[in-house]
């Protein structure tokens, strides 16, 4: 992956006191504007053709997730089903990007789904990220011996936010090359922030550039445990810094908010914010995810009032 | 990655117009005097709508006598509505504030349709605020005493107040609210391209059973807005608009006892530092120059940036133009509206023209513009000087010039190089600079890390050329009471 | 057998960026006392003298309007000290001009050092008095305060020879503006000690610039320079045409005019604000708050 003009970034990452001015170095985000723009996109109109357009697309960005210690391989198998068929009733509803869990439980849905949706696997002592390194290289190495395509890591919030960036990002360099399978191939990795602990957007941007300098092939907000996960303005800082990385070395980089989008309408917005800040290069599910679980539905039930033209009830859609 | 296809098809957003079946348009207006509509005695004139150029109504043109009508109604309203407490005058302000909100909606299409603004600017700032601004100054009408502008705060009487088309229903709501909350009648005249919203407003003053003869409506053209300026029983003259009509107002009132309150033009410097949070940079610098196509007087219209993120801050400008949507005013995801008249688009053209003459590189993103109506893109202009003539006259449009600066004692150099001095932005994450910037910018508001704000709390006015007086928070109260030392 | 003594004249001048020049005209007319009697001759400012106080005022402004409030308190009260040690000299001036009693123009001097130290306390508490916390509906930090508005030009009042220019030269020197300033032109000397008060009491040159002269003459270019932001004109009180013209020549460049009063008002009255708040522009500052 990495290029000339990436590789010119090689000095960022020689040493922790470089790393760190290369990231207090970045401009500063500014959160009352960073929320005015946020919510100033979420007032776009997305009507008719354009919505329809938007909700498949959204169906086919979803990572349908659970990561509930209450999860049994018969939950997944039904998770894994409706991934693959979101409405039986309708052929024409696309399958959803992803499956996301536990990395235990990768096969029970690679068994579903085959090669028709990707298995994503939280690794790296999910959601806290709270254990040695040889254990989240060990969880990792599992998740993908189990035929995970995609791996949700969680960085070290405590080492961030203590300043240990060098740290922070040499255990993504090492979990991504624990993503290496025999063949050479390698699980795509998705790098977790949790936000909500990170506090500021200053923060979530440095965060964003460590882990992309790192390897990452998607930034992710959240773990969905801690309030708030995923929001607009959040959204908004990483899509910025996807396309200022792809400017800068020619490396694009997938986005993947996560935790708290419920709606269809906010989904919406969500793509509204792609289109405007990334472009449209990003409204690909290769780069842009929603880790959901009830948002599925209500792009359903929205989906079919569409085609219909009148309102849906939750009893018309399946509970997996 | 074993992924699902991907076939983008490009986010096209569909039409999303707003619809305009709330507002119920009369063929005709006449004026409002004491209460009622009546027939003006001089001509009439039509008001269009700027994104189709079709005739909406055929409005009254107030002759100097309709003028003198005018001001006498407020003359008679003025003694019962000075003399009844703060407390009943504040629950009319109230009662007009409430109305306004509920009929924001049609006040907010009205004001589209009339003025050519888009639909969520109307909708999402002028109403909001014009409603937030009554509220304001109804709680101020019972509590003048406490303002700190006098033991025994009177009102002036008759004021006369002049209004533009940029903002048409919400700097009626700068004038005429503070001049009632404080005990005063109003004569205004809305501008002669955007009456309507100020014609509905008249009737929501009835809806409100506001005393008749508190609040007159005149329509008409300049020669109205002299009229009411000249009429000697006018006590207090309150404009906003150009700095050339202002000085004429100025000589005007001289010798006489009219107070005066004058908001005119201005050429904003948004000034940008190589350590500004550069995302909120760019969209202030866009909201700072395209809000309102433009036409706002305390537009960020020069921007000077650092020169050594000039390049940067220009390439990220214009990605973020190529998303800005032109067109239909009143459809939701409109971001530039029509401009408000054939004048005024002319005046835009010429001076961009001029630009180009005289040698700076101008720049628009590829935009359809509607075949009908008038429409100017969002420009930029870059390698502009301070000697060019678009970097010292207000253009009042979607025109931005770009000028750079080395350090922060050129960039006050620049930005205080102007006879303007009504507003300014600075850019930058270091707290003391801003500061240090705030007290050295001569000009009324200072924007830092931020543009284009308004509330009715906070106080709105220029210095040198961009007039005098405020308007807004406590100090605009000052305006419309004897006395009034800020 | 000794002969009398002869009186060393002294010849009036000009005040001007701190230094004190002949008028650029060089011509100078009589000072007469009360009873017509010569005293002295002063300089007789032209335009050209109007022209150069207000480049020299406006050299001074900046510098000025960013000293410290508490700083400009300070000088205004130095300026009220050094006047207190030269009392009997303003008495006698005052006396001599307005054909006061000994004891009325006292009084005078008393109540002119009285002013001065009532405005040197305003310097730290105007801003805090008109200016404001503005509680906008969003997350911003808000305020509105006080600034000078730059070069004023003050036509000093035409009866009140020491009180009345005291009363309009201190708000607006103390709000951090500077002053050209036309004195009386009947009683021009208690202005023009008044210059050597402040040449002596730590205000910068041009800060106060005073021109013994014709306000008829001198204001109307005072009124038009474009590069006076207001103008005071008292000193044309009871002359409403040449009042009304010179408000018309201000709207030139938007001139901001603090209008004659139909009489020249009792200048022993307390002032209040408005002397101050005429000469001053509030500025707005936003500032979002986040973290």
């Amino acid at each position: 992956m990495p290029t000339t003009a990436l590789a010119a970034y090689s000095e960022v990452t020689a040493s922790e006191a470089s790393l760190r001015r290369f990231l207090h170095g970045l401009p500063g985000v500014d959160q009352v504007g960073a929320e005015a723009r946020a919510a100033g996109l979420g007032t776009r109109s997305i009507k008719t053709t354009a919505k329809a357009w938007a909700l498949d697309l959204a169906i086919r960005m979803v990572d349908l997730t659970t990561l509930e210690g209450q999860d049994t391989p018969g939950k997944v198998r039904a998770l894994a089903s409706k991934a693959l068929r979101p409405d039986p009733a309708d052929p024409s509803c696309p399958s959803v990007a992803a499956v996301c869990v536990y990395g235990d439980l990768v096969g029970e849905v690679k068994a579903i789904v085959g090669s028709e949706v990707n298995v994503a696997a939280v690794a790296t002592a999910f959601p806290s990220g709270r254990a040695s390194m040889p254990v989240k290289l060990a969880d990792t190495r599992d998740a993908v011996a189990n035929g995970a395509d995609e791996i949700d890591m969680v960085i070290d919030r405590g080492a961030f936010l203590a300043g240990h960036y060098l740290q922070v990002f040499e255990e993504i360099v090492a979990t991504r090359e624990a993503c290496v399978r025999p063949d050479g191939s390698h699980a795509h990795l998705k790098v977790i922030f949790e936000t909500g602990e990170l506090q500021t957007y200053d923060n979530v941007r440095r965060a964003s550039w460590l882990a992309m300098l790192a390897g990452a092939d998607f930034i992710k907000t959240s773990t969905g445990k801690v309030q708030p996960a995923a929001t607009l303005p959040v959204t908004l800082v990483m899509l910025e810094a996807v396309r200022d990385f792809r400017e800068a070395t020619g490396v694009q980089i997938g986005v993947k908010p996560a935790g708290g989008i419920r709606t269809a309408k906010d989904a919406i917005k969500y793509l509204v914010m792609v289109n405007e800040v990334a472009g449209d290069d990003w409204l690909d599910p290769d780069w842009f995810r929603f880790g959901a679980s009830t948002l599925l539905n209500d792009l359903l039930m929205q989906r079919t009032k569409m085609t219909t033209g009148r309102y849906s009830g939750p009893d018309y859609f399946t509970l997996d | 990655m074993a992924s699902t296809s991907s076939t983008t098809g490009g986010f096209e957003y569909a039409p999303a117009p707003e619809s305009r079946s709330i507002v119920d348009i009369k063929p005709s207006y006449g004026l409002f005097v004491d209460g009622d509509f009546v027939d003006g005695q001089g001509s009439s004139f039509k008001t269009i709508n700027p994104a189709t150029e079709e005739t909406l109504a055929e409005v009254a043109e107030a002759s100097e006598a309709d003028v003198d009508l005018a001001v006498r109604a407020a003359r008679r309203a003025f003694r019962g509505w000075s003399r009844m407490s703060g407390r009943e005058r504040a629950k009319y302000l109230f009662r007009i504030a409430r109305i306004i909100q509920e009929r924001g909606r049609e006040l907010a299409v009205l004001e589209s349709i009339d003025n050519g603004k888009p639909i969520k600017e109307s909708r999402d700032v002028d109403v909001p605020i014009v409603a937030a601004h009554f509220f304001y100054y109804a709680g101020w009408a019972d509590k003048l005493e406490y303002a700190g502008l006098g033991a025994n705060p009177r009102p002036l009487g008759v004021a006369g107040q002049v209004i533009p088309w940029n903002f048409p229903l919400l700097m009626l709501a700068w004038k005429v609210a503070p001049a009632l909350a404080c005990g005063n009648t109003v004569v205004l005249k809305p501008a002669e391209t955007t009456p309507l919203t100020a014609l509905l407003f008249a009737e929501i003053c009835q809806q409100a059973d506001l005393p008749p003869g508190v609040v007159n409506i005149v329509t008409g053209a300049g020669a109205t807005g002299q009229a009411i300026v000249a009429h000697p029983d006018v006590d207090k003259v309150a404009f906003t608009g150009s700095t050339e009509v202002g000085k004429a107002i100025a000589r005007t009132v001289a010798g006489s006892d009219k107070r005066v309150t004058l908001e005119l033009g201005g050429k904003a410097a948004n000034i940008v530092f190589d350590d500004a949070p550069i995302d909120q940079a760019v969209e202030g610098i866009v909201s700072g120059i395209f809000f309102n196509q433009g036409h706002v007087c305390c537009a960020g219209s020069r921007l000077l940036v650092q020169e050594s993120v000039a390049d940067e801050v220009l390439a990220r400008l214009k990605r973020r133009m190529g998303t800005l949507r032109v067109g239909d005013p009143l459809d939701k995801n409109t971001d530039i509206g029509a401009i408000n008249s054939s004048e005024q688009l002319a005046r835009i053209r010429e001076l961009s023209d001029v630009g180009e003459a005289e040698g700076a590189e101008r720049w628009a993103p590829a935009c359809d513009l509607p075949s009908s109506g008038f429409w100017f893109p969002p420009t930029v202009f870059t390698g502009v000087t301070q000697a060019h003539r678009i970097a010292r006259e207000e253009v009042f449009g979607p025109v931005l010039s770009v000028l750079t600066f080395r350090t922060p004692a050129e960039a006050v150099e620049k930005a205080n190089n102007t006879p303007y001095g009504l507003s300014a932005g600075v850019w930058t994450e270091k707290g003391s600079r801003i500061l240090h910037m705030a007290s050295q910018l001569r000009a009324g508001v200072v924007w830092a890390n931020t543009f284009n704000k308004f509330d009715p709390a906070s106080p709105f006015g220029g210095f040198k050329e961009s007039g005098y007086g405020r308007e807004g928070g406590r100090q605009g109260l000052a305006a419309y009471l004897q006395g009034g030392d800020l | 057998m000794a002969a009398s003594r002869i009186d060393v004249r002294k010849t009036y001048k000009l005040y001007i960026g701190g230094a004190f020049p002949r008028s650029e005209s060089g011509h100078s007319y009589e000072v007469t006392d009360s009873k017509g009697r010569f005293v002295a001759n002063a300089a007789l400012a032209s335009r050209k003298d109007v022209r150069d106080a207000v480049v020299a005022a406006r050299k001074a402004f900046g510098p000025w309007s960013a000293r410290t409030a508490y700083n400009r308190g300070q000088i205004l009260y130095r300026i009220a000290e050094v006047m207190e040690d030269r009392r009997p000299q303003f008495e006698e001036a005052v006396r001599q001009s307005e054909g006061a009693s000994a004891a009325a123009a006292r009084a005078q001097v008393d109540a002119a050092v009285d002013r001065l130290v009532w405005y040197a306390g305003w310097a730290d508490k105007l801003a805090q008095v008109i200016g404001n916390a503005n509680p906008v509906a969003g997350p911003f930090f808000n305020h509105t305060a006080p600034e000078p508005t730059g070069v004023v030009g003050v036509l000093a009042p035409q009866s009140s020879s020491l009180l009345g220019l005291v009363s309009v030269v201190a708000p607006v020197i103390v709000t951090g503006n500077v002053a050209v300033v036309v004195s009386s032109y009947a009683r021009p000397l208690p202005a023009v000690t008044f210059a050597e008060v402040l040449a002596t009491s730590d205000v910068p040159g041009g800060v106060v610039n005073i021109l013994t002269g014709d306000a008829a003459v001198l204001g109307p270019w005072l009124a038009s320079h474009m590069d006076v932001n207001a103008i005071d004109l008292c000193g044309v009180a009871g002359s409403p045409d040449l009042a009304t013209s010179l408000e018309v020549a201000a709207a030139d460049n938007l001139t901001r005019v603090r209008r004659a009063p139909d009489a020249e008002p009792d200048w022993s009255a307390e002032p209040g604000l408005a002397p101050m708040t005429a000469f001053v522009e509030q500025k707005t500052v936003w500032h979002p708050i986040g973290i």
